[in-house]
């Protein structure tokens, strides 16, 4: 059986179909909603993001042109929406949260345990990326988008995109390092 | 970017690794990274390094599980109030939707965007693989592909796309495999397959998945999963 394609769903969500948007929504709502919580680390606030995602298509289906995936687009949308829910959390409640999400790695009783299992400890260093880092990280191995679709949603130069994620993986390098596990890179 | 070696051609590929592992880069850039990484051993541990890096971002979004339910009532909810304030205007004639439907409306012709065709393609790779597990197990439920034990050696691994269901079922009972879960992600689906009921020593599954990987007309990518 054939599945009904992104960009015909968005035809039909801009002639008012309810229907195309719930089959939209199913099709799209978890991948979005992962990419979102990694950002605002609030589950709350995700979902609050979320329906404002899937308004805005609602709303602006007739606009989009085509140009890149439906993916794509939800993505884009979505990171301006969750960026401005950051925003409206102050500065220091997010300096603290990041503390937090290293000082985890050390707090957790398993720790001994947890520090010979390199899988879950790369797990807790990849959850204490910045928010910038923890986004490219995610959109290039989580949501499978290439240098261009990563330089749509984050509306950066691709240079720019292959510098970050480098730095990205560098940090990374440099919190697992901190917790004792070498990866002898960068 | 690498201290050893910072020439920049060196630097090019290094920087494409991540999108390599993930398979989203152009078939030519594809290229140029396997034959680097086919000729420097150094690039291919960073390689390694990458893939757990991703193999990891899989299972960290993977555990972190859908929204409530109250997301999708407060998005309907809003529609709903949109609608009740200002209905909108049906378009009557949209030509882009119009053709986006009628393009769709001729598949599986070959008229189909090339979106389309990958994503048909996915599916029947799926198929594919789906009937190779029904094929092993004598029953069309695949009681082991839903239900994938933890216990034993595991890989995850991304079928080529131009393998068939013959080289699947071939391969994978050249290397007495199994899979057991998956089609993890969409995009270009990976899988977990289970090379042995025991756990096995880490030396012995690294030499099987350098083997697997070798048969890159069947394995697109491939990882050892602890």
């Amino acid at each position: 059986m054939q599945s009904t394609p992104d960009e015909v769903l968005i035809g039909r969500i801009a002639n008012g179909d309810r229907l195309a948007m719930q089959v939209l929504y199913a099709r799209h709502h978890v991948r979005v909603f992962r990419f979102v919580v990694r950002l605002v680390r609030d589950e709350a606030t995700a979902e609050d993001v979320i329906s404002e995602v899937f308004l805005d298509v609602w709303r602006q289906a007739g606009r989009f042109e085509g140009r890149s995936m439906v993916s794509t687009w939800l993505l884009a949308i979505a990171r301006f929406k969750a960026i401005s829910a950051l925003r409206r959390r102050r500065d220091e409640e997010l300096d603290e949260e990041a503390a937090a999400a290293i000082e985890d790695l050390s707090d957790n009783p398993a720790t001994a345990l947890e520090k010979k299992d390199k899988s879950a400890m790369l797990r807790k260093c990849l959850a204490g990326l910045s928010a910038e880092h923890r986004e490219i990280i995610d959109l290039v191995y989580y949501h499978e988008k290439s240098v261009e679709e990563v330089a749509e949603i984050v509306g950066i130069p691709e240079n720019t995109v292959k510098t970050r994620m480098f730095y990205a993986r560098k940090r990374l390098a440099e919190l697992l390092k901190s917790e004792g596990i070498e990866r002898g890179w960068p | 970017m690498n201290a050893i070696n910072e020439e920049p051609e060196h630097q090019e590929i290094e920087a494409l690794l991540p999108w390599h592992a993930a398979g989203t880069l152009s078939r030519r850039d594809a290229n140029r990274v396997e034959q680097a990484l086919a000729g420097d051993r150094e690039l291919a541990r960073q390689y390694d390094l990458v893939r757990e890096e991703l193999i990891e971002t899989i299972h960290l979004n993977e555990t972190l599980g859908p929204p409530s339910a109250r997301a999708m009532e407060k998005l309907f909810a809003a529609i709903d109030a949109e609608e009740a304030r200002a209905p909108r205007h049906r378009r009557w004639f949209d030509l882009g939707s119009r053709i986006s439907e009628f393009l769709w409306s001729l598949t599986p012709r070959t008229l189909a965007r090339s979106a389309m065709a990958a994503a048909l393609a996915i599916l029947v790779q799926a198929a594919v693989i789906a009937s190779v597990v029904v094929k092993e197990q004598g029953s069309p439920s695949g009681p082991e592909l839903a239900s994938a034990p933890n216990e034993g050696s595991y890989v995850l691994l991304r079928f080529a796309p131009q393998a068939t269901a013959n080289d699947i079922t071939n391969f994978l009972g050249a290397y007495k495999a199994k899979v057991v879960d998956g089609p993890l992600n969409m995009g270009s689906p990976l899988y977990r397959i289970r090379l042995s009921e025991t756990k096995l020593p880490k030396e012995e599954v690294g030499k099987i998945v350098r083997q697997m990987q070798s048969e890159s007309k069947i394995v697109d990518f491939i990882a050892a999963k602890e």
